[in-house]
């Protein structure tokens, strides 16, 4: 598990703040980040289609659904990793993002649908009249962008609000956030819901007035992706070195010592809680244009369980090590349903009782002790 | 049973300054210490499923006191310090810091900051932390989550944690994991960690078990160091150290069955036949 | 002789039926039958059945069967076979079945024939008849009967069908202009509260387009009220009942489900998300012991289920064990670990379900003493199997209970729930207690699936649509003691299907959800929690 320490000499020569990132780790990733912001383009749209360095779109929107879900795993270590909340309904947050900005892309369809209609296809064929009050206004992006923040933002306040005045923990709380997103899943598979049941939100055409399947869409969707999963990164270690994260830490360890020192738990929970949800809903937002659909089996407790694992493969507590779980387990995922798919449960079932077990650290604990060795 | 209510006696307008005379202002964040009483508690009760933990009890420490607590087991002490910070609500009786805070009214968190500082039974630090950042946390400062994403360790905390980290003679292991400290050294941490708090006032739940003699005597020094800052109520099995921190005029109050059953120097209580009988034997 | 004296009698019958004036038929009655004009037809039928007597009755029924027949002079002959009778006096003539026409019906006419008959058939003999016929006209009610069913209606003895006839009378006095009768009419509804009978008060309350009520005297109307609400609650005390039964049963299924992961939470502290799974293992368990019983014991189909149920509970339990001891012995102390792990091994087992017995859902039917119903009330009808399903889980609860409180093993589990390391100091082998505890656990969840196999589908997905709910029973009832799990998963059950008929089974799972989250803002620790000093700091 993560804690902050330094080494410190006799004089105790404490900086004022703990660095965000160590001057080596700066060192690395900064002209890795710039060399692939370069690159991709230059792999995806200048390279011919034959050679072996070019980017096909399928890659661009593997790689891209992948870091999406990177994102969401970094969400996910923020509050199990460092707060001790094992939440088993984050794909919940992920799945609301991608709906509003579905939204938005369905809007954007325009009259270009199958019934050409300004109301998207399901409500027509639902023979719906007019649009439901919650949809108006998400033709415009910028409004979709601020519900992608804000619904998912708002739930999770205020069920973090509730769950954690009542001093809920551990099991209990995992169970009932499996519940909750469970409830929701249910919710709109429901036509009446108007989120087109449990078809969901398809056929996009184009996003801010560009073709969303253009490969210049698609490296555009890609690098901002990157982009962000890069500041989510940067942004989740500020919050982990600071003394905020020190409090959230002991509040994993010993709550109620914590209590006793005078930090009302509430705020900081709620504040990582809230704070990991828009982070999952922009990983979600990000996810729909690339992926070209959503539906409500995003918001399954098995997704949300899923998310836990690619967390625990890549190893709790780091923020590096869920990334790497989510490249590890979704890499392993494409390429076995591509050719053993009946056994890739089983595979993933394994995974999910070898890993506790064998490797309560993750694939990071396991490098960190070969590192140690060395 | 005697059980002295303590009070002190009832001063004019002209000396306390207080033009009302009986009103008691409640500004948030400040103990009222008029009748110079820091913790009264009055006709206290708890009872788990049946059994009364706490039977009536009442008790009031004055402002800079240090009371020793001593008792059998059983005898509701450590009861007793969860109804004050919060973790057990009494099912009867008032508990108030100064004159105007109401401690069942409050969350363990507001009774912290109010004041009220508690050193556990077993050492009960934050493993996964250096001794350092222990020290951090509980330095008394604002505890809100918005303030501590942005702080920063300023040169004058720092300095607060070097020297507490000399008084605790743990210099050394600054920034070793508290969870790798002896049991010994966990305590004083603990007591380090009291000593950021800057509490008004401290319960300390046998502060000396499982020390050696010369840590206990280590502790009984800092605890000196503290005497003037706060008040202090001590709960302990261990006579001497008992005998240390009371000195010639020090008061101790003896607890039996979840009610005081004698008050007094540490000579009284010694030759009250009712504490013979309950607790120190012949 | 007998023939003549036959005749004597046709004659002397004839002679009486003409006596009698206004009532007996005659040839030229039946005149307009033979014409082409349909409302003569009409007007004759009317006749006909106005008299009411055996020549009535003949024509009738021969007009029903459509072997009425016209001569050439308008003469009106009832054929049978190759004879041809004069309906009047039934007695055969002699003109040639090739010389007559039938007599043709419309659809009107045929249906007045038809109630006309019914309305005759009211006072027959025979018991069986006189029931088809106030059947038939309850079925469809023909006001202009009036007096036949007045009469049938005073003159009948037979108590059952008495009642029928007063419904039916009472059906046609609504429209009766004396309004007393009408005021019986509705006093006779409102007492009897046959459901079927409501939408006959309803016009009576309803108001003309110029706004006068279309039921004139106010008494009635005040009757018809009466009589509507008294329906009414009883109906809504049916719906009552019914959703009360529905709760229950829900209940009972949950408790099932709910009680093994009660014992184990409680235990070990591990919330087991493979539970469902054992839920479903206990009923494929259950469907092998049929598909055994039908190809080896077919006699004893019938008894299968009193196999699959020790059957259900060692399948279950062992595979509890299994996982107990390789599982989550290893993870003890990291409950949110267990959780993943558990599964992971729900998914597996998902899978090899899917693989070995099929994606789809696999049959299992319930023998004949558990199908069918009991109907306690009228439109209420309580079904065998969820009954038994009840009492079933009613007993499970008790050996539970049994098992746990009076068994040395039970105070074994209790203990080590209480306070694991002083149980160990007392020399309980906690670890032995563990796997022990939890194949129980797990062995009641397998009875919860060869329950469930009796009302349901069964299918790989079988312990998925469960879980969530026992889950929220055992957090809303706390864990420690039976009685909140009973009463847990109960309510669950019973909150469920109240809120249901208003907002769907979907809504209604959220606002369960709800409502347990801000239940647990009072109490954390569920309903029935363990009290006492918690041994943390």
């Amino acid at each position: 598990m993560a804690s902050a320490t330094i080494s410190i000499p006799k004089s105790l020569a404490l900086p004022d703040r703990q660095p965000v990132l160590g001057r080596t780790a700066w060192r690395t990733l900064t002209p890795a980040f710039f060399l692939i912001l370069a690159l991709v383009p230059i792999c995806s749209m200048v390279v011919p289609e034959s050679h072996p360095f070019h980017l096909s779109a399928y890659a661009l929107t593997l790689v891209g659904k992948i870091m999406c879900y990177a994102i969401g795993a970094l969400a996910l270590d923020l509050v199990w990793g460092y707060c001790g909340i094992l939440s088993l309904g984050h794909s919940l947050f992920f799945a609301l993002g991608g709906y509003m900005m579905g939204m938005y892309l369905m809007r954007a369809i325009g009259l270009d649908g199958v019934y050409h209609s300004p109301l998207p296809d399901f409500m027509v064929f639902l023979d719906w009249k007019s649009l439901p009050w919650y949809w108006h206004g998400t033709e415009h992006f910028i409004y979709a962008a601020a519900l992608v923040i804000l619904v998912p933002g708002l739930l999770a306040w205020l069920f973090g609000f509730f769950a954690f005045r009542s001093r809920v923990k551990g099991v209990y709380l995992s169970i009932i956030t499996q519940a909750l997103t469970f409830a929701c899943m249910l919710l709109f598979y429901r036509n009446e819901t108007g989120f087109g049941g449990n078809n969901g939100f398809t056929d996009f055409k184009r996003i801010l007035g560009f073709p969303i399947a253009a490969t210049g869409t698609r490296t555009t969707l890609f690098l901002l992706t990157f982009v962000v999963l890069t500041g989510s990164f940067l942004a989740c270690r500020y919050i982990v070195t600071s003394k905020l994260g020190r409090v959230v830490m002991a509040v994993r360890d010993t709550e109620s010592r914590l209590m006793f020192l005078g930090y009302s738990p509430l705020g900081y929970k709620l504040f990582v809680w809230t704070f990991s949800a828009i982070l999952c809903g922009i990983a979600g937002a990000l996810y729909v244009p690339q992926v070209g659909i959503i539906n409500p089996s995003e918001m399954s407790p098995a997704n949300s369980i899923e998310m836990a694992i690619w967390v625990a493969v890549g190893g709790r507590g780091t923020l590096f090590g869920p990334i790497l779980g989510a490249f590890i387990v979704n890499g392993a995922k494409s390429f076995l349903t591509a050719s053993l798919s009946n056994y890739w449960l089983f595979f993933l079932g394994a995974m999910f009782v070898v890993v506790p077990l064998w490797l309560p650290n993750g694939v990071v604990g396991v490098l960190r002790r070969l590192l140690d060795r060395k | 049973m005697n059980t002295p209510k303590n009070q002190a006696p009832d001063r004019g307008p002209a000396e306390t300054g207080d033009v009302s005379g009986l009103a008691h202002l409640n500004i948030a964040g400040q103990i009222d210490l008029s009748h110079k009483v820091i913790l009264y508690l009055e006709d206290v009760s708890v009872s788990f499923d049946g059994i009364k933990a706490l039977n009536q009890l009442s008790l009031a420490i004055e402002n800079g006191e240090l009371r020793c607590i001593i008792g059998p087991n059983g005898a509701g002490k450590t009861t007793m310090m969860d109804v004050i910070t919060g973790k057990t609500k009494p099912d009867g009786g008032r508990v108030f810091l100064g004159q105007t805070i109401d401690l069942t009214r409050l969350d363990e968190p507001r009774i912290a900051r109010a004041g009220i500082g508690r050193k556990f039974q077993k050492p009960t630090v934050f493993e996964q932390h250096s001794v350092w950042e222990n020290l951090d946390l509980a330095m008394n400062e604002d505890k809100s989550w918005f303030h501590t994403l942005g702080s920063r360790l300023s040169k004058k905390a720092l300095a607060r944690i070097e020297e507490t980290l000399g008084l605790i003679r743990l210099e050394q292991q600054a920034g070793r994991l508290a969870g790798e400290l002896s049991h010994g050294q966990k305590q004083l941490l603990e007591i380090g960690m009291l000593l950021m708090q800057e509490p008004r006032l401290l319960l300390l739940d046998e502060p000396a078990a499982g020390m050696s003699d010369h840590e206990t005597a280590q502790l009984a020094e800092l605890l000196n160091l503290l005497r003037g800052k706060c008040s202090m109520v001590v709960v302990e099995h261990d006579m001497e150290f008992v005998a240390a921190l009371s000195g010639r005029d020090g008061k101790v109050t003896v607890m039996a069955e979840g009610s005081v059953i004698s008050e007094g120097t540490l000579d009284h209580v010694k030759r009250d036949e009712v504490v013979i009988e309950s607790y120190l034997g012949r | 002789m007998r023939r003549s004296v036959c005749t004597l009698a046709a004659i002397i019958l004839w002679m009486i039926a003409g006596a009698s004036g206004a009532i007996g038929l005659t040839a030229d009655d039946l005149k307009p039958l033979a014409e082409d004009d349909f409302d003569a037809k009409s007007q004759a039928i009317d006749q006909i059945i106005a008299s009411g007597d055996a020549v009535a009755l003949r024509l009738l029924e021969a007009l029903d069967k459509e072997s009425v027949v016209a001569t050439s002079e308008d003469q009106v002959l009832i054929q049978e076979g190759n004879t041809l009778k004069d309906p009047v006096t039934n007695v055969p003539v002699s003109t040639v079945a090739s010389e007559v026409q039938p007599i043709t019906l419309n659809n009107s006419l045929r249906a007045r024939v038809a109630s006309g008959l019914s309305g005759l058939r009211l006072q027959a003999p025979d018991r069986g008849v006189r029931a088809r016929a106030i059947d038939a006209l309850l079925h469809d009610p023909d006001p202009s009967l009036k007096a036949q069913i007045e009469t049938a209606r005073s003159k009948e003895v037979d108590p059952a069908l008495k009642n029928r006839l007063d419904q039916l009378w009472a059906l046609t006095a609504l429209q009766d202009p004396d309004p007393a009768k009408r005021l019986q009419a509705a006093h006779l509804i409102g007492q009897r509260k046959d459901p079927q009978m409501r939408g006959l008060l309803l016009p009576l309350l309803e108001k003309n387009k110029d706004g006068a009520y279309a039921e004139p005297d106010p008494k009635v109307r005040a009757a018809a009220g009466d009589a509507l609400k008294a329906m009414d609650f009883e109906q809504w005390k049916i719906e009552m009942v019914g959703t009360l039964f529905a709760g229950l049963s829900l209940g009972s299924i949950l408790l099932l489900a709910a009680l093994g992961l009660a014992i184990t939470y409680g235990l070990i502290g591990v919330i087991n998300m493979a539970h469902g799974e054992f839920l479903m293992i206990g009923a494929y368990a259950t469907y092998l012991v049929q598909e055994f019983f039908r190809r080896n014991l077919i006699g004893v189909l019938d008894w299968y289920p009193v196999a699959a149920v020790p059957v259900s509970f060692m399948a279950a339990a062992i595979a509890g064990f299994i996982l107990e001891r390789l599982v989550l012995r290893l993870l003890y102390g990291r409950p949110l670990e267990t959780l993943l792990s558990t599964f992971g091994v729900s998914l597996v087992l998902i899978q090899t379900v899917r693989v070995v017995f099929g994606a789809q859902n696999v049959q299992v039917s319930n023998p004949s003493w558990m199908s069918g119903g009991v109907a306690i009330m009228p439109n209420l009808i309580l079904p065998f199997n969820r009954i038994a399903i009840m009492i079933f889980a009613l007993v499970v609860v008790g050996i539970a209970s049994l098992v746990l409180n009076r068994t040395r093993l039970g105070l074994f589990i209790r203990a080590t729930t209480q306070n694991r390391r002083m149980a160990a100091c007392c020399g309980i082998r906690t670890w032995q207690v563990d796997s022990y505890a939890f194949a129980f656990g797990a062995g009641i969840a397998g009875l919860g699936g060869c329950a469930l196999s009796q009302i349901g589908n069964v299918g790989p997905d079988l312990g998925q649509s469960y879980i969530i709910d026992s889950f929220m029973a055992v957090v809303l009832g706390g864990v420690g003691q039976l009685a909140g799990t009973i009463v847990g998963a109960m309510g669950l059950g019973i909150v469920s299907k109240v809120i249901e008929p208003f907002w769907g089974a979907v809504l209604a799972k959220i606002a369960v959800l709800v409502l347990i989250v801000l239940f647990i803002q009072k109490r954390p620790r569920g309903l029935f929690a363990l009290k006492g000093r918690s041994v943390e700091i």
